[in-house]
């Protein structure tokens, strides 16, 4: 539970600016919005993001549960010797399953990332668990992709996205054994 | 569908607090209560996320964005398409709606390949407002670092593959 206050404090001082910043761009679209296109398309899109916002809080909740449960009971042993910085390859590729198979929308993946860092997982694996999770990951396509592009599209776009997870979490660990970057 | 993927989320969730429950009440109580405070931490951000998102989309210029995005313009095309799917917000819906736009309104598969790849890997908004707050920094930016190349690799595989 200690090592994971640091990031706690990280957190709160990324949130003060960031949330700031998209606060400000955000008011200015939706004042350009709101001037360019009437006060009726205006509502138009605010009523359409609020039930998107309604729709995604129980995920969002899911997702944190998961983090929080898979922190507490997943091993770390286990967890650095399958993806941490001595697995090789195998650990990268183990990695990338994971994010392959684990579900959730776009934002319940990165308290599951976290946890990993928190076990021990090295910097390499996460990035290809991420690339993976967010490029090949089944629920994300099924969802959102596949309504939008129909599956000739999905399916080509997923098969020239495969090798992406291992060499990007390959580039990581470079850049890590480089000195270009600390390691977890 | 997205009924389907609620009830997968939280059969995990269930499954999850079981396996907590059986090692003991303490175990499930605090997984349970660390789960809570990280939702509550996060929903004013969503709640600016999603909301903000939706007016970015909108507003974003799309009539001139498209005509520099068709099949012939290769490479820098693919530049552009990165570039824009770096700037679209990273909300679910967006990049999906806009991409799918470009595709229909004529932009090449290679193109639209290198913009999702691009959104989906490292959208700004979403590095800054949801990546970033839940993992250290550092391995935000080498993430969002070693990921430049990959929407080019992707667009020349399409390329090369000639598909979608």
């Amino acid at each position: 539970m200690d090592s994971r206050k640091p990031h706690g404090r990280r957190r709160r001082r990324v949130f003060d600016w960031s949330t700031a910043a998209i606060a400000a761009i955000s008011a200015v679209a939706a004042a350009t919005v709101y001037l360019r296109d009437g006060s009726a398309h205006f509502l138009a899109i605010l009523a359409g993001d609020l039930s998107l916002f309604g729709e995604m809080l129980p995920k969002v909740l899911a997702g944190c549960l998961i983090g929080a449960f898979v922190t507490l009971i997943l091993p770390r042993e286990i967890v650095a010797r399958w993806v941490g910085h001595e697995s090789g390859l195998f650990g990268l590729a183990i990695a990338a399953l994971f994010g392959f198979i684990l579900p959730g929308g776009p934002i319940t993946i990165y308290p599951v990332a976290g946890a990993f860092l928190t076990m021990g997982a090295d910097a390499g694996a996460v990035v290809a668990f991420i690339t993976c999770w967010t490029l090949c990951g089944y629920t994300r396509a099924l969802v959102w992709e596949l309504p939008f592009f129909g599956p000739h599209f999905v399916i080509w776009r997923i098969v020239e996205a495969l090798p992406l997870p291992l060499l990007a979490g390959f580039l990581a660990r470079l850049a890590v054994k480089a000195g270009l970057a600390r390691g977890a | 569908m997205i009924v389907a993927v609620n009830i997968l989320l939280w059969l995990v969730v269930g499954g999850l607090a079981l396996l907590a429950a059986r090692r003991g009440r303490m175990l499930l109580q605090s997984g349970a209560r660390d789960g809570a405070i990280d939702f509550l931490r996060l929903l004013p951000r969503i709640a600016i996320g999603v909301i903000g998102s939706g007016f970015v989309a909108e507003a974003l210029p799309r009539a001139v964005i498209i005509p520099w995005l068709g099949p012939g313009s290769g490479f820098l095309g693919v530049a552009i398409a990165t570039l824009g799917g770096a700037v679209t917000p990273g909300g679910p819906v967006i990049g999906f709606s806009i991409g799918a736009a470009m595709l229909k309104s004529g932009a090449g598969a290679p193109q639209v390949v290198a913009y999702s790849t691009a959104w989906a890997l490292y959208a700004v908004h979403r590095l800054v407002m949801w990546e970033a707050p839940l993992m250290p920094p550092r391995v935000v930016w080498l993430r969002a670092a070693v990921s430049l190349p990959l929407p080019f690799i992707a667009a020349g595989m399409a390329m090369m593959l000639a598909r979608p």
